[in-house]
């Protein structure tokens, strides 16, 4: 039983598992006549979105609004106030509108945890990804993706039989590919791939590595070739690189950056027949990840977006139902 | 507490195989039927129901005729209680529409169950006609709910608890009694 969504340190085994099991079965919705659970049938889910994000915005929405809930768009781009101040007034607002649960995204690292331990709200809060802390959702996402292509299953689409039902991603070699400093995506992967069983290698320049990535439970790679070398990735994850984000050089040029850690041309063809493509979009195509790369038969991108639903649907589903007392297996 | 078996191996078996045939001939042989299973224990007594009608009639498979359907979704009390986590739902291939579905259950008691599976069903499809399959009728109905196929009729008091055990999901069929009340009355009530 988890309270709040914060961040994939948080999950263990067990609820990263049913959490995933939960997926997979609203993915059964979008192939129904009615595609509705009357799960969340008079409750309301505030989307507060302090940085933009059509994507994630709208995956949350379509899931709050498949299990009946009431949606909120409560868009806080271009106010003046102070942030402090603001996230405040802003959570005590929505507290006295009964909002049940809360969706946050905001630039400030940390943001969704000071919501959740504040006292303003007592709803759930979950968090749709906080500056270059976390995204929870999206390694979720990433796993159920990865575990249905492990288990020989389409990657997307509503789940045919149970094989991937219970299991991890035990002994999977995944390998996370370039701006992991600036990645909240990296974070929540690292941390729910370990919790999962899968070995993880993060691949990229050392200026784009965060202080004190040796103490993350990964392997750290320099050099892109060395890893392909070192071991047989069941998955490739690459990264975009953040321009909004950085303010100093990080590298030389893109040139060099494509050249030394992008899924080129030839690096993808030098990938094992096996390996998953995956991104968490948006891609910059011919920088991080070349067009074959990322149309080919085995890229999950859109199968990663298509599951988003399914994926948010269950942890909306897993922090507003029940009242608290012990999990049921 | 007082522990008392009411249906062992055998009558377990032989209730299925009595259900089976009934389900055959209330329809007119398999045409068109879906055994749908309520998780947890429904869904391996509709996987033996289809096989008895899969021997019985000849040309029908279990597997285009059998499968599951979760009712956890559809509860009533979803924001009270433990976090349920839901089960699967698999519907044969071929749909529901225009079928006769046998819903199952393990036991029938307060209705509510088959309360929530008639409502997931009707998201999933539209049947022309549902009936509802149980091994044991323990009563006690809250809802306007009746079985059409029963494996037994057990007569209980309220604070007993009926428990059905089955191959597939405990290691063997039994379906036991157990009064709360410690003297002998407990038994002779129930």
């Amino acid at each position: 039983m988890i309270r709040h969504l914060l961040s994939t340190a948080d999950l263990g085994r067990e609820d990263a598992v049913r959490i995933l099991d939960t997926a997979e079965e609203m993915s059964q919705v979008s192939a129904r006549e009615v595609k509705k659970l009357p799960v969340l049938r008079g409750r309301t889910v505030v989307n507060l979105f302090f940085e933009d994000s059509t994507r994630t915005r709208i995956s949350f929405e379509a899931a709050a609004k498949r299990l009946s809930a009431d949606v909120i768009n409560f868009s806080a781009k271009g106010s003046s106030v102070s942030k402090g101040e603001s996230l405040q007034d802003t959570a005590q607002t929505l507290a006295a509108m009964g909002a049940d649960a809360v969706v946050v995204r905001h630039p400030g690292s940390g943001a969704p945890a000071r919501l959740a331990a504040a006292g303003w709200i007592g709803a759930p809060i979950l968090n749709a990804g906080d500056g270059t802390h976390e995204h929870p959702t999206q390694a979720l996402l990433d796993a159920f993706t990865l575990r249905r292509a492990l288990a020989g299953l389409p990657a997307s689409g509503p789940a045919e039989g149970d094989r991937a039902r219970g299991a991890g991603l035990d002994g999977a070699q995944v390998a996370i590919v370039g701006d992991v400093l600036h990645s909240r995506v990296a974070r929540s992967n690292v941390h729910l791939l370990r919790a999962l069983g899968a070995h993880v290698s993060l691949i990229a320049p050392p200026t784009l590595l965060p202080w004190g990535v040796h103490t993350w439970p990964a392997e750290v790679f320099y050099d892109f070739d060395e890893a392909l070398a070192a071991h047989d990735f069941d998955a490739v994850m690459m990264l975009r690189v953040q321009f909004e984000r950085m303010h100093q050089s990080f590298f030389p040029n893109t040139r060099e950056y494509t050249r030394l850690w992008g899924l080129t041309e030839q690096r993808y063809r030098r990938l094992p027949a096996h390996t998953a493509i995956m991104h968490p979009g948006p891609m910059n195509r011919g920088f991080e990840i070349c067009a074959s790369a990322a149309d080919a038969e085995r890229a999950l991108i859109l199968d990663q977006v298509e599951n988003g639903v399914s994926v948010r649907m269950a942890a909306l589903y897993e922090l507003l139902t029940g009242d608290g007392t012990e999990a049921q297996q | 507490m007082r522990v008392r078996t009411v249906l062992d191996e055998a009558e377990v078996s032989r209730a299925v195989s009595r259900i089976a045939h009934e389900i055959v001939e209330a329809n007119k042989g398999a045409e068109g039927l879906r055994i749908l299973g309520i998780p947890t224990r429904g869904v391996p007594l509709a996987r033996r129901l289809a096989e008895r009608i899969a021997d019985i009639e000849p040309g029908v498979a279990a597997d285009d005729i059998a499968g599951s359907l979760d009712i956890t979704m559809y509860r009533d009390d979803l924001r009270r209680g433990r976090l349920r986590a839901p089960e699967p739902t698999r519907i044969p291939a071929a749909g529901v529409d225009g079928t006769t579905v046998v819903l199952v259950d393990d036991v029938l008691f307060s209705g509510r169950t088959v309360r929530a599976a008639l409502d997931s069903l009707a998201d999933i499809g539209r049947p022309d006609t549902v009936r509802l399959a149980v091994l044991v009728d323990r009563g006690h109905r809250a809802l306007p709910i009746r079985a059409d196929h029963v494996g037994k009729n057990l007569p209980t008091a309220i604070d007993e608890r009926v428990s059905v055990a089955l191959r597939e999901v405990d290691g063997s069929d039994t379906v036991t009694i157990a009064s709360a009340d410690t003297d002998d009355e407990g038994e002779a009530r129930a």
